[in-house]
């Protein structure tokens, strides 16, 4: 976990202040609605269909079991009982009162948790990998770097009237849990043959209506030059941004639209400029920071204790053991990853009782503390494999050991029309109705890993273009209709889903879905085949064939 | 953007005034009385484009109240009730469709 310090404290206890006087100033009529909304949009307070929006940051996905219990807190306060974690390591109060917001926020505060970066045209909440420091893959804890970008870009005057939203993603192992190719600017942490640490700096991914994959512009940068490159990049795309259309305003269509390399080349111009300046990061700054990173105190174990083999004779805790524990960088612990789709629920909604009962887990068995994937699920990151069969039977009596995570009914997908002002279709109850159909988890099981990803609109809230199939909810004639992609992904080898064919009704989508699975376990070579590469391999038509000649 | 009040509204059928009470987000529609209420059925109920305008500026004047009011379509049942008109706004009357988390 990273402590904040006396600096942050007073910052977030002036901002409360400061939105508690606005909302007072905007109930009293003293500030129009066009005046109070860019300030309320600044704390991630949103007005959707029923009610205000708070959306918080949990910056690069770590709580402590204390800032999970205060959420738990907000949940059964102020809202109702509930809350939504986000495709961007965010989690959404659906249900909250303006009048009320400022309570909330104090009580958030406390624990160091807010909305600030969440909403607005500024550099969004850094997301990371939620194994980050736990992971034996990685060369560094990522987190060390998002934290040094949020120090960096909270409340910068130069950053906070951008073209449009920035939002940034680092990966520090090949294996990339973080989407890092779809954002703004994606960052791979990695060493070179010389051993140095640096980043390879990827600009203009991003996914909504006009969708790309992140280009290549300085395949390896020291790590020292950060802060300077990243600032590089922010004037340029601060300068040649359009700001005269929202629709081209995202720098991914400035470096389309110029190319990469006339892109990098403008940035390489500004930063040699500056990269010896006040932004290069010198080595004593970043031990400082790091040292804010207390890491857990982890007993001397080896791996496969007698207590772990002897609970994996029992078929349910195996079978949730091999989907939903993975293996860390610390000998004799493991991470583990807590579904928040157990087969007909909201993805990604945990209730207050779920999120106290995670911290509690987290207190007893996971050292204070939890992740967020952009997966919409929980993980805890640091488990002694000797408690993983007791933290199993607690999150098994609590609802939160659905075994089913990279299975086809671990659906991501934005809440959509039935909550989001933007949206034209249905999200959620698609979701819940094609997790029905695979409700038997052997058979989704034999599907193998398979991810479905839902938005309710050409936003791509739920990153519909990177699913391996790809679900968009669009509105033809006041009826919500149905685009299906497949072929997709967000790892390291993302790629935009290829669009099947004609959009379908809402009532059509689950049958349909399960049509496509079906032609996959006909068309692979083996099971070891996975969706996605039996996609690459044939292409889409023996899909399209067998997909729309049933419908 | 552009503000409603310089949008081009079109009309084809009864409309209602609607926005989201300002203190707590509650969604109110305007009423023939020119206050707000949160039942549809107290809703003012137009069929044209001048008495529309002129239901949504009365809901404009006054921004302390409510937040956001637009022109919603609605349709009349042959009781004579309303209904939502679309999808939307059945959502916004009755809630999201699935059953929230307990």
């Amino acid at each position: 976990m990273y402590v904040y310090d006396e600096f942050d404290r007073t910052f977030l206890a002036e901002r409360v202040a400061e939105f508690r006087d606005q909302v007072e100033r905007r109930l009293a009529g003293a500030l129009t609605e066009d005046e109070f909304k860019p300030l309320r949009l600044m704390n991630g307070v949103y007005l959707q269909l029923h009610a205000y929006m708070l959306r918080v940051a949990i910056p690069y996905g770590t709580l402590s079991s204390d800032q999970l219990r205060r959420l738990a807190h907000v949940a059964r306060t102020y809202d109702r009982g509930y809350g939504h974690f986000t495709t961007r390591q965010n989690i959404q109060f659906n249900w909250i009162k303006l009048e009320d917001l400022p309570e909330a926020m104090a009580a958030l505060a406390e624990v160091g948790v807010h909305g600030i970066q969440t909403s607005g045209n500024c550099i969004r909440n850094v997301t990371t990998d939620q194994w980050a420091g736990a992971t034996p893959e990685e060369v560094d804890d990522p987190r060390l770097w998002a934290e040094i970008l949020r120090q960096y870009s909270t409340a910068h005057p130069e950053f906070s009237y951008l073209p449009r939203k920035f939002k940034i993603a680092i990966t520090a192992a090949d294996h990339d849990r973080a989407a890092t190719k779809v954002h703004d600017i994606g960052l791979r942490l990695h060493r070179n043959a010389e051993g140095t640490l640096g980043f390879e700096v990827l600009v203009g991914g991003g996914l909504g209506r006009t969708p790309f994959i992140g280009k290549l512009v300085k395949p390896f940068l020291p790590a020292e030059h950060l802060l300077s490159y990243v600032e590089a990049i922010m004037r340029v795309y601060n300068r040649f941004g359009r700001r005269d259309n929202i629709y081209k305003a995202r720098i991914k269509i400035l470096v389309h639209e110029i190319g990469a390399e006339a892109f990098a080349a403008e940035v390489e111009k500004e930063w040699e400029a500056i990269r010896e300046g006040v932004l290069h990061l010198d080595s004593d700054v970043v031990a400082d920071i790091r040292s804010r990173f207390v890491y857990p105190a982890f007993e001397t174990l080896a791996d496969n204790p007698p207590e772990l083999a002897a609970a994996l004779e029992n078929p349910a805790f195996a079978t949730w053991h091999r989907n939903s524990v993975h293996p860390h960088k610390v000998p004799g612990h493991a991470i583990v990853t807590i579904s928040l789709k157990p087969v007909g629920a909201p993805p990604g909604d945990a209730t207050a009782d779920q999120m106290d009962e995670i911290a509690a887990l987290a207190d007893a068995y996971g050292f204070r503390e939890i992740r967020v994937g952009h997966e919409q699920n929980l993980c805890l990151p640091n488990v002694a494999q000797k408690d993983l069969p007791a933290l199993w039977q607690r999150l098994e009596a609590a609802g939160l050991a659905t075994p089913n995570v990279n299975l086809v009914n671990d659906i991501i997908a934005c809440p959509g029309l039935d909550y989001c002002s933007l949206a034209n279709a249905r999200a959620i109850p698609v979701a819940q109705e094609i997790a029905r159909r695979f409700a038997d988890l052997d058979r989704a099981r034999g599907v193998g890993r398979l991810h479905i990803n839902i938005s309710g609109c050409i936003n791509a809230c739920g990153h519909h273009h990177v699913g391996h199939i790809g679900i968009l909810g669009v509105e033809k004639n006041g009826q919500e209709f149905y685009q299906i992609t497949v072929g997709g992904r967000a790892d390291e080898h993302a790629q935009l889903g290829t669009l099947l064919g004609p959009a379908v009704p809402y009532e059509q989508v689950p049958e349909l879905i399960e049509d496509i699975v079906d032609a996959y376990l006909e068309l692979r070579q083996s099971p070891k085949e996975l969706f996605v590469d039996t996609v690459a391999r044939l292409g889409i038509d023996p899909f399209k064939e067998r997909v729309y000649a049933a419908h | 953007m552009t503000s409603p009040l310089q949008q081009k509204i079109k009309v084809t059928g009864p409309v209602v005034v609607t926005a989201n009470r300002l203190a707590d987000g509650v969604v109110v529609w305007r009423t023939a009385g020119n206050t707000w209420s949160t039942q549809l059925a107290d809703a003012a109920v137009v069929t044209n484009a001048a008495d529309a305008l002129a239901l949504l500026e009365g809901a404009q004047k006054r921004d302390t109240d409510a937040v956001g009011p637009y022109i919603a379509p609605v349709e009349r049942d042959a009781e004579g009730l309303i209904h939502p008109g679309n999808l939307r706004e059945r959502i916004r009357v009755a809630g999201p469709t699935f059953d929230l988390p307990a």
